[in-house]
């Protein structure tokens, strides 16, 4: 309503006004920004920038909350290289992260092209397909918690009716991460979904249609059409992926505790017990900086891939 | 003849499209649904093994029991305040910062920009330990000296889940997408109309800016609501805890009390879906929104 109030845009109105006015604007835009900005900068760097500086500082000490703290140089690093928990913790991170990642793209993709249509029918199963974004991860894991029951479980007595013995799923440690996969893309898939859905909508419809005119088939159009299209899309949706794989905790922590047998020991979990159960705050710092280099790494060989395949 | 074919195909098409996205729609709803079920169940029924959809006696005894045995209408409260105070602060510091990024001119803002970006990339573990030992040392908070010693700070207070989540880089990052789409025109109009910078902010563009400040509201109530592992690091003094520390330290004490376990959690699903239900338009174009940019 306030809009209407406004004069209306004039494009040419400047020239009437001295550079001088200019400049007092100008100078008054810089202060404001200054300004507006200011609260939000100050939290940024007390609760961003000093804690990450303070981590890395932390990493080369063996600070632990009481007791005295010394400099202990790259001592927390070299310890990292003995210790079998970190590289248990390291490894259930990558499976996970292995599994989850192909898995949650695929199924994003997959529903957002289906979804993809002009009817009225789409915006009801578009919330359906949506609903699960909208449980925590504490709620999404504890109605797993009840489908994964061995004996009385919907999942293992849906695989009785075609024939399968389903596993103990959270009680096994062969099968345990798989759940908390399977899980995790069914708890989060919606919100790439969506992503991909702005996405698609994106493309030109031209373009489709000169391609089926060309005598693309619907394979050949998704191929040499969709996915070229969607290469942004695409690349936010795996590094957002990637990112938030790599920090799997609160399924892990709910459900399994970080078992059977440590199978579900994520690396964030470790850190986790590592600084705040333990206390050993210099040595999860040192961990936590590996991670960020990890994730660092594999976000920018995303960017490779993405950037080449658009070549 | 072609006709006919063409006809058959498209039903064709239409019937296997229906068949899969309800075979989709069961996979996402039936868990919610089968919960739901559960805790209207009483415990002999849910344990039978009988795989009866509909609990032969409806009964309000697990939705009872969660109310007695843990205090969740604490947790409620707590979950409830922390949430909006999420909302009120990103929004408002988000639209300042944003508005600051689209529309003003100052030195070094691309700069300030891309570190906000740049700390997206951060994994959240890296910062919670120092963060967790600034707000336990803050001076002069929750019994602490001057030099942060003595207290606990500003654990297990509002505060410590507040302050460090009270301007997202996301918040910005999105406030600033949607400044930049209204014109910059008004702005200039009003400059040379004499309006003080701080006046063509606030009656000009936070207006035009509300659809974009409703999404960033109902994303962030959503956030806060379901956050969880960083209010159970800072929020463990059980008056303080919140929903989400609630039902997963309820589940590790009820482990196979199944019905008092989902009716536990379909209370604590209750504030987001209803937010989700009423406000879905915006959410779903929000999301889509964002990842087009």
């Amino acid at each position: 309503m306030t809009a209407t109030l406004t004069k209306p845009p004039t494009e040419d109105s400047p020239s009437r006004h001295t550079t001088r006015a200019r400049g007092t604007s100008l100078k008054l835009q810089q202060r404001y920004g200054y300004l507006f900005i200011a609260v939000p900068l100050l939290l940024f760097l007390v609760f961003a920038v000093i804690p990450v500086v303070m981590a890395l500082v932390m990493s080369f000490t063996d600070y632990s909350v009481i007791g005295t703290t010394t400099w202990v140089g790259g001592a927390n690093f070299a310890a990292l290289i003995d210790d079998p928990y970190f590289w248990l913790s390291l490894k259930n991170t990558a499976i996970y992260t292995a599994l989850f990642v192909p898995l949650g793209l695929t199924v994003a993709l997959g529903t957002a092209l289906i979804i993809n249509r002009r009817i009225r029918a789409v915006k009801l199963f578009r919330t359906f397909f949506y609903i699960p974004v909208v449980c925590s991860s504490v709620a999404a894991a504890t109605i797993w918690y009840w489908l994964l029951n061995p004996d009385f479980g919907l999942i293992n007595i849906a695989l009785g009716w075609i024939g399968i013995d389903g596993p103990a799923w959270l009680y096994s440690s062969r099968w345990a991460m798989v759940a908390i996969v399977i899980m995790s893309a069914w708890a989060t898939f919606g919100t790439n979904m969506m992503i991909f859905l702005g996405g698609l909508q994106g493309i030109s419809r031209d373009l489709l249609e000169a391609a089926r005119i060309d005598g693309a088939n619907v394979l050949q159009r998704f191929w040499h059409v969709t996915i070229p299209q969607l290469q942004r899309t695409m690349f936010l949706v795996t590094t957002l992926l990637i990112i938030g794989a790599f920090q799997v905790f609160d399924q892990a922590f709910v459900l399994t505790k970080g078992g059977p047998g440590n199978s579900t020991l994520t690396l964030v979990y470790y850190i986790y017990n590592e600084g705040f159960g333990r206390l050993r705050m210099g040595y999860a710092s040192s961990m936590s900086f590996v991670l960020f280099l990890i994730i660092i790494v594999f976000s920018l060989v995303n960017a490779r891939i993405t950037n080449k395949a658009q070549d | 003849m072609t006709m006919n074919t063409t006809m058959k195909r498209r039903v064709l098409g239409d019937v296997a499209w229906y068949a899969a996205v309800i075979a989709i729609s069961l996979v996402t709803v039936l868990p919610l649904v089968w919960t739901l079920l559960t805790s209207f169940k009483p415990a002999g029924e849910i344990l039978s093994g009988g795989m009866d959809f509909l609990p032969r006696t409806w009964t309000f005894d697990n939705y009872v029991t969660v109310w007695q045995s843990v205090p969740f209408g604490r947790y409620f409260l707590n979950s409830t305040i922390l949430a909006l105070a999420g909302v009120v602060c990103n929004v408002f510091l988000g639209s300042l910062a944003g508005y600051a990024f689209a529309k003003l001119k100052f030195r070094g803002a691309k700069a300030f920009f891309a570190m906000l970006l740049a700390s997206m990339m951060v994994p959240s573990i890296v910062t919670m330990i120092p963060t967790f030992l600034v707000l336990r040392k803050f001076p002069l908070v929750g019994g602490n000296s001057i030099l942060g010693e003595g207290g606990s700070g500003f654990i297990n207070s509002y505060m410590a889940v507040i302050l460090p989540g009270a301007v997202g880089a996301f918040a910005i990052f999105m406030m600033k997408q949607f400044f930049e789409t209204i014109p910059d025109s008004y702005a200039e109009a009003a400059r040379l109309d004499g309006a003080s910078e701080f006046r063509i902010f606030t009656r000009i563009y936070l207006p035009l800016a509300k659809p974009g400040m409703a999404v960033l509201a109902i994303l962030t109530f959503q956030s806060g609501w379901n956050n969880f592992m960083w209010p159970l690091i800072v929020l463990s003094d059980p008056k303080m805890m919140t929903v989400q520390v609630g039902l997963a330290s309820f589940m590790n004490d009820y482990e196979t009390d199944y019905g008092p376990l989902m009716a536990g959690t379909v209370i604590s699903m209750i504030p987001v879906l209803v937010v989700f239900l009423v406000c879905q338009r915006y959410i779903i174009e929000g999301v889509s929104h964002v990842g087009n940019k």
